[in-house]
């Protein structure tokens, strides 16, 4: 028994206040956890319905469908070139499990505050989880991709071989976003009512459906440091064979760091306050 | 040797409270208001969890007298030793589940440190973080893990879990389409099989029936029995003797006590009530009398004959009143009525003592003792009203009602109703009858 009890973990429980960096440690020891809980999301969503993982595909496809009617058929946006189809399925795949996962991850603790108040568990797992979970639409979704690409018969390139990147950046941007704004609703449930219209804005923000080139010069420079800008541009230069926009790629990646880094550090400084303001 | 497995060093923890609003009662100061109240909100959001230093220091300094502010805790200090099995009681908002979710790690203290030596499990209620959607076997795991088990655990103490819910056949069925019973039972069985080296609970042994709580209550034995530390929150006092060996009581945020379970639950018990074990009337003008009879004192005694508030259930308790009868020559029936803590009837016990009855009673002094034995009230509190009629017509000389109180506590040992049966026998009485078995061989 005392033998045991020598090399038993010691844990002090202190007042809040200094800013602390992630216990990297106690996040591997709670892993199992953080797979049930990507592995719920996964399960639940699509519970009860006649669709099921078919909505992963089903969802895009439609937005796919409307942008190409009215901003390919009746407004005639210049696409330099591409079939307007070809042009929006590339972008708004990576923007629907952007866009998911970003509002997920913001209502993750809200949502979860019946948990938060009852066990501990590290918080930042909440955040991160939609990120993960929502892969697996993205993935089904990829297949639509797969297949529009065939039907306007596009060669792969070299530039694939920047898809993992691309993905990962595509991770981090939602999982900053989700680590500063589900700490922030927790306080301020301002969020859940301003997170439609962030959403919305952001769709117009990045060249979902315009092209980047449409940007007048002048604009460029704040322009990419948009993450999402990257993103997009990336994923059709990667799928598409175009030309890489790094000057896009490399802001973008700057920025979604920060967001992520000072996202975790803000996260971190507020969440053993969490249950005290819900 | 052993160790000290949690140590609690002044921990105090504050909330603020909502303070009522300053409102306008014209329309431009509405409007105003309105227009303000976004920053007016902002601040009071953001000042939740904030108290400055100066705050705090002025707080000590003005013993905590503050409009928008409570100690939920307030410097509380103990320890508890490996293996060590502990009750925390005390009423509502006494600060007994912010202290658990402060050594549970959901929120943390104001001021003050807790070293806690071990891994921890905290049950502060079951069935946390159950989803509807998923199946029984996949709750378990979700569960499981989330009250802190590595899915390796949760693999190899799966049979055990579902034997112990008795829900084996429903398990690949949704949670959602559960009894309450069953998903109760279900999230039980994960939170007994945890197998901590400290485990704190709070309260969730009032699930399922009967015979479920029972299989829970030995579970929880079992659990202190095999030398882990746990820290226990009850209001079920029964549980707390017989499960704690020591008790801390919480009241309004600070420590009152800290002792052996059956004294700590006494005291709490009767805490609250004014009455006690004693009462004395040393001054003849206040003491309840009638014309023939006035009232001394009244107390509640043990067999040696001291004066006493908690008795073992074993024990017999002595009620006693001294009396002075003012005027000779009346029949008297001294009475006590006992009544439990609902406030209902026990019993009523008249003095017919062989020697005076039916007797005029002379002028003078006398001292009444009536015995109630021992293995025949139930576990509780109780409070007795002293009265005494002169008979032919019955007039009352004096009637004092809840005068005294004591407190009888149960344990399980052999030789009590209770037996090994781990809850609170429910009835008024807990007399220990004979009970006999006839077997044949069929």
């Amino acid at each position: 028994m005392d033998s045991k009890s020598d090399n038993a973990p010691i844990v002090r429980i202190r007042p809040p206040g200094k800013w602390e960096i992630i216990d990297f440690q106690e996040l591997k020891d709670y892993r199992d956890l953080f797979f049930f809980l990507v592995w719920r999301d996964i399960k639940v969503l699509y519970a009860q319905t006649i669709m099921g993982f078919a909505w992963a595909i089903l969802n895009p496809m439609i937005q796919i469908v409307i942008f190409s009617v009215i901003f390919g058929k009746v407004a005639k946006l210049d696409t330099d070139g591409i079939p307007y189809v070809l042009f929006s399925t590339v972008a708004i795949i990576p923007w629907t499990y952007m866009s998911e996962a970003m509002s997920k991850a913001s209502q993750s603790l809200v949502a979860g505050q019946n948990m938060l108040g009852k066990v501990y568990f590290p918080r930042v797992l909440f955040p991160i989880t939609p990120v993960l979970a929502k892969l697996v639409d993205f993935s089904i979704s990829l297949l639509l991709l797969i297949a529009v690409m065939i039907y306007y018969q596009v060669p792969p390139t070299w530039n694939v071989l920047l898809l993992p990147f691309l993905i990962l950046l595509m991770m981090i941007i939602p999982a900053g976003i989700g680590l500063w704004l589900s700490a922030l609703s927790i306080r301020f449930r301002d969020v859940k009512f301003a997170m439609p219209f962030l959403i919305r804005m952001l769709i117009y923000s990045a060249p979902i459906l315009y092209t980047a080139s449409s940007i007048p010069d002048g604009y460029r420079l704040i322009y990419s440091l948009n993450p999402i800008v990257a993103v997009i541009e990336g994923f059709r230069a990667c799928l598409l064979g175009t030309e890489v926009p790094w000057q896009f790629i490399l802001p973008g990646t700057v920025v979604a760091a920060l967001l992520l880094v000072t996202g975790a550090i803000y996260f971190r400084k507020m969440e053993r306050v969490f249950v005290d303001v819900i | 040797m052993s160790q000290i497995a949690v140590n609690v060093e002044g921990i105090s923890k504050i909330y603020r409270l909502g303070v009522k609003e300053r409102s306008s009662d014209n329309i431009a100061g509405m409007i105003w208001d309105f227009v303000r109240s976004p920053l007016n909100n902002f601040r009071k959001y953001r000042s939740l969890y904030r108290f400055d230093e100066a705050e705090l220091q002025g707080l000590e300094a003005e013993n905590g007298q503050m409009d928008d502010i409570l100690w939920a805790l307030k410097n509380v200090s103990f320890s508890v030793d490996e293996g060590e099995v502990v009750g925390i009681i005390g009423g509502n908002g006494a600060g007994k589940s912010t202290l658990l979710k402060i050594l549970s790690r959901i929120t943390p203290p104001t001021t003050g440190e807790v070293i806690i030596r071990g891994r921890v499990s905290s049950l502060l209620e079951v069935g946390t973080g159950f989803h509807p959607e998923l199946t029984g076997r996949e709750n378990v795991y979700l569960n499981g893990t989330i009250l802190g088990m590595r899915k390796k655990e949760v693999d190899q103490r799966f049979d055990e879990i579902v034997a112990f819910s008795e829900v084996e056949k429903f398990l690949d069925t949704p949670v959602k389409r559960y009894s309450s019973g069953m998903r109760v039972r279900l999230a039980f069985a994960v939170a007994a099989h945890l197998e901590p080296e400290i485990l704190i609970v709070d309260e969730v042994l009032a699930v399922g029936d009967a015979a479920f709580q029972q299989k829970c209550m030995n579970k929880m034995q079992d659990v202190g029995k095999e030398g882990r530390t746990v820290l226990f929150v009850s209001h079920n006092m029964p549980a707390v003797t017989s499960l704690c060996d020591r008790v801390i009581w919480l009241d309004q945020g600070k420590k009152v006590s800290e002792g052996p379970a059956r004294e700590i639950v006494g005291d709490y018990l009767l805490a609250g009530s004014t009455t006690t074990a004693c009462r004395q009337w040393n001054d003849t003008e206040s003491a309840p009398a009638g014309r023939f009879a006035r009232l001394l004192a009244t107390r509640v005694i043990t067999e040696k004959g001291d004066v006493a508030e908690h008795f073992d259930i074993q024990q017999p308790v002595g009620i006693q009143m001294e009396y002075e009868v003012l005027e000779g020559g009346e029949v008297m029936l001294p009475h006590f009525r006992v009544k439990n803590e609902d406030g209902v009837l026990v019993f009523v016990t008249l003095d017919h003592d062989p020697e005076w009855y039916q007797r005029p009673r002379p002028a003078g002094f006398y001292t009444s003792t009536v015995w109630i034995p021992g293995n025949f009230l139930n576990e509780g509190p109780y409070f007795v009203d002293c009265a005494l009629i002169t008979r032919h017509p019955d007039i009352p000389q004096f009637n004092e009602l809840a005068v005294l109180s004591f407190a009888i506590a149960g344990s399980m040992e052999p030789g009590t109703a209770r037996g090994d049966w781990p809850g609170r026998l429910s009835g008024v009485v807990s007399p220990v009858l004979e009970w006999k078995t006839d077997y044949r061989k069929g």
